[in-house]
């Protein structure tokens, strides 16, 4: 397998105002002391890849740092250090500015999450999927409206809607239209960021479904970004979950949703209702994460919140250990390897 | 468990007048719940959960017309009543939690004088002992630091906290029936794990009765004892959660099952629902609203539809359920 997309060590911090020590920094800055402003560590040194044709899963809670993530490899913010490679190119050194121009531009597009808010309301629906193919593709006249229909099609969106609006389309058509839009300039990546979760279930079908087909199609690689972990189980090959920043847990998506190794992803999987299965007798999640401001590098982020958290997890940061095809940063994954693995 | 219904809801019609048209948002919808009991209203969007919560306690928009029907709380009808009288019930008898907690609390009041202002109007506080009680009710829905807490503003709080403060606000007047309508749409998985744990054991420790409104099948058949499917104004079906799961009989219910994503092992599996929600303007409505879209119809959908016997178990309301008590799944019926 050839690997499409290749990101190494990314780091995103976010320096923060406000805040205890914030007057004394204010006067600092005017008697021209240095100014060290606390940062928040949206994105803290994370590495994963992405293969050709594969789809990968990013799960986590809000506040994990999946949107800055997201964005940092979209292009669309700068990274505060590390690499990421779409196939030979190397895109982080690049400022998001000056990509919006890029020959490769066309190469990562994005689904947003609620297409009725990312769509230009003043936009049609052929002016939506028309506007990157203008940009990128330079199309123009009888080229852009056959490759616009053709796009619309194959996302099977009806050609008389494409003169509406956004609000005079359902949930469901405005998805199809989002989806157009980034697949017109035939990207070789593909974010899509919770493309269903304004969606009614019977809808979120027919577009998971139409997504799984497009991919078959044009051999896209996705990366899926949802905290509804049952979509995530149906549409992807891979799974990385992130907390607070960071990777904890990575692999085959049924494994880990199986046998999550890292408590944090065993509470996530507790969490999720299922159709033939009661609530009791459930691990919980008590409490509320740690604060992402200048974290100390030693602590383990989930700790705290860890129901197994020992002394070990606030003197040592666990890094990401290899378990066959999975990745886990924890102290005691071991623990909760299956049976048959532990026997020495 | 009391068989004596907290809320019986008989025959209840709202229409919306609309520039377009008038909109029949509900149609004939008849439900109850004892008291202790959760139950679940289950639907898409536009199917009538909400317009049902808001009619009962009387918040309709003014658009809104409540043309037909009862709404028994006790000896009450809650659509019949005067302002006073709803008034007086509202808050303390029923109480409400809404799907976004950041939109419907007070931005510019801290959260404990918000609970305190619900203490003083419903729960028999005095204003200069409120204070303390709503840091008590903020300690009683697991928020920690409950004083400090007390002074913050709603921006100040996460999602999940807001939620909790609501649910504090709900339930300080200690309430006989609770609706939650959507409360953990837009929350984490684990913290939607956590609010509803806490929901549940505060309507069993106070012995309410819940109405809890969702999209989400999974969440209602986890948490409730019965559920109440709707599709565009009519109640389709109402059966305990575990017989709904094992036998559903609308042709509906067996779709919507068949469409959540747990369902099934891999996306081929996952059937879709065609067709969509018809136009509720429409003068020409058919009797049975799915039968434009079902796969089952048959020439008496054209008669007005059968109701089932009130107060039986398992209620289905169409002419060619799926057969009871007999393992199919839908794909198989449909072919």
């Amino acid at each position: 397998m050839t690997t499409m997309l290749d990101v190494a060590d990314v780091s995103k911090l976010f320096p923060v105002g406000g805040g205890p020590g914030a007057w004394a920094r204010l006067k600092r800055r005017f008697t021209g002391g240095v100014e060290t402003l606390p940062k928040v560590y949206a994105v803290d040194d994370v590495s994963f890849d992405i293969a050709k044709g594969e789809t990968v899963g990013l799960v986590g809670e809000s506040g994990c740092g999946k949107s800055t993530l997201v964005r940092a490899l979209t292009r669309l913010v700068d990274v505060s250090s590390g690499s990421i490679k779409l196939g030979a190119r190397e895109l982080a050194l690049k400022p998001s500015r000056v990509f919006a121009r890029d020959r490769d531009r066309a190469r990562i597009q994005m689904v947003f999450q609620d297409a009725g808010e990312s769509v230009n309301p003043r936009f049609t629906g052929f002016d939506a999927i028309a506007d990157p193919l203008r940009r990128l593709r330079k199309l123009r006249g009888k080229a852009l409206k056959d490759r616009v229909e053709t796009v619309a099609r194959q996302c099977g969106l009806p050609l008389q809607l494409l003169t509406r609006f956004p609000h005079q389309l359902s949930g469901g058509q405005r998805a199809r239209v989002g989806i157009a839009r980034a697949i017109a300039v035939e990207p070789d990546l593909l974010v899509l960021d919770e493309p269903t979760a304004a969606l009614d279930v019977s809808v979120q079908v027919v577009i998971l479904q139409l997504l799984q087909r497009l991919k078959r199609e044009f051999g896209m690689s996705y990366l899926f970004v949802s905290h509804d972990l049952s979509v995530v189980r149906l549409l992807c090959d891979r799974v990385l979950v992130m907390y607070l920043g960071k990777i904890v847990e990575s692999g085959p998506a049924t494994e880990v949703f199986e046998h999550p190794l890292h408590p944090y992803t065993q509470a996530l999987v507790a969490a999720v209702p299922r159709l033939h299965d009661d609530a009791a007798a459930r691990l919980r999640l008590i409490g509320e994460p740690r604060s992402p401001i200048d974290p100390d590098p030693n602590v383990c982020r989930f700790y705290g919140r860890c129901p197994r958290g020992t002394d070990t997890c606030k003197i040592t940061m666990p890094a990401l250990r290899s378990f066959g095809a999975r990745q886990v940063a924890c102290h005691f994954a071991e623990e909760f390897l299956p049976q048959s693995k532990s026997v020495s | 468990m009391s068989t004596e219904p907290a809320l019986s809801v008989e025959g209840l019609s709202v229409e919306f007048r609309t520039r377009s048209g008038i909109v029949r948002a509900l149609d004939n919808v008849s439900f109850a719940v004892n008291k202790g009991e959760t139950i679940a209203l289950v639907g898409e969007s536009g199917s009538g959960k909400s317009v049902t919560a808001y009619a009962v306690m009387g918040i309709l928009d003014p658009a809104g017309r409540v043309s037909a029907g009862r709404a028994m709380l006790g000896g009450l009808d809650l659509l019949a009543a005067t302002p006073r009288q709803i008034a007086d019930v509202r808050g303390r008898q029923i109480a409400m939690i809404f799907q976004n907690p950041r939109t419907a609390l007070n931005p510019i009041r801290p959260v404990g004088r918000q609970i305190a202002d619900v203490l003083v109007r419903h729960g028999n506080v005095l204003r200069k002992n409120a204070p303390a009680a709503a840091i008590e009710m903020l300690r009683a829905v697991g928020i920690t630091d409950p004083a400090r807490r007390a002074k913050a503003y709603p921006f100040e709080m996460s999602g999940g906290m807001c939620q909790r403060v609501m649910i504090a606000i709900a339930l300080a007047a200690k309430p006989s029936l609770l609706i939650a309508d959507e409360p953990t749409t837009g929350l984490d998985v684990t913290t939607q794990a956590v609010i509803m744990d806490l929901v549940s054991d505060l309507a069993k420790d106070l012995g309410m009765a819940t109405i809890f409104i969702t999209h989400d099948l999974a969440l209602a058949g986890q948490r409730s004892a019965r559920i109440v499917v709707m599709h565009a104004g009519h109640v389709v079906e109402n059966a305990p959660t575990q017989e709904l799961f094992a036998h559903p009989r609308h042709p509906y219910t067996a779709e919507l099952i068949a469409a959540t994503p747990d369902s099934a092992a891999n996306l081929d599996e996952l059937a879709a629902i065609p067709g969509s929600l018809p136009d509720l303007r429409r003068t020409d409505l058919p009797p049975c609203r799915y039968s434009e879209r079902c796969p089952r119809k048959i020439d008496a959908c054209a008669q007005p539809l059968p109701h089932g016997v009130p107060g039986a178990a398992h209620i289905v309301a169409c002419w060619n359920p799926l057969p009871a008590r007999i393992i199919t799944t839908p794909t198989e019926s449909a072919a």
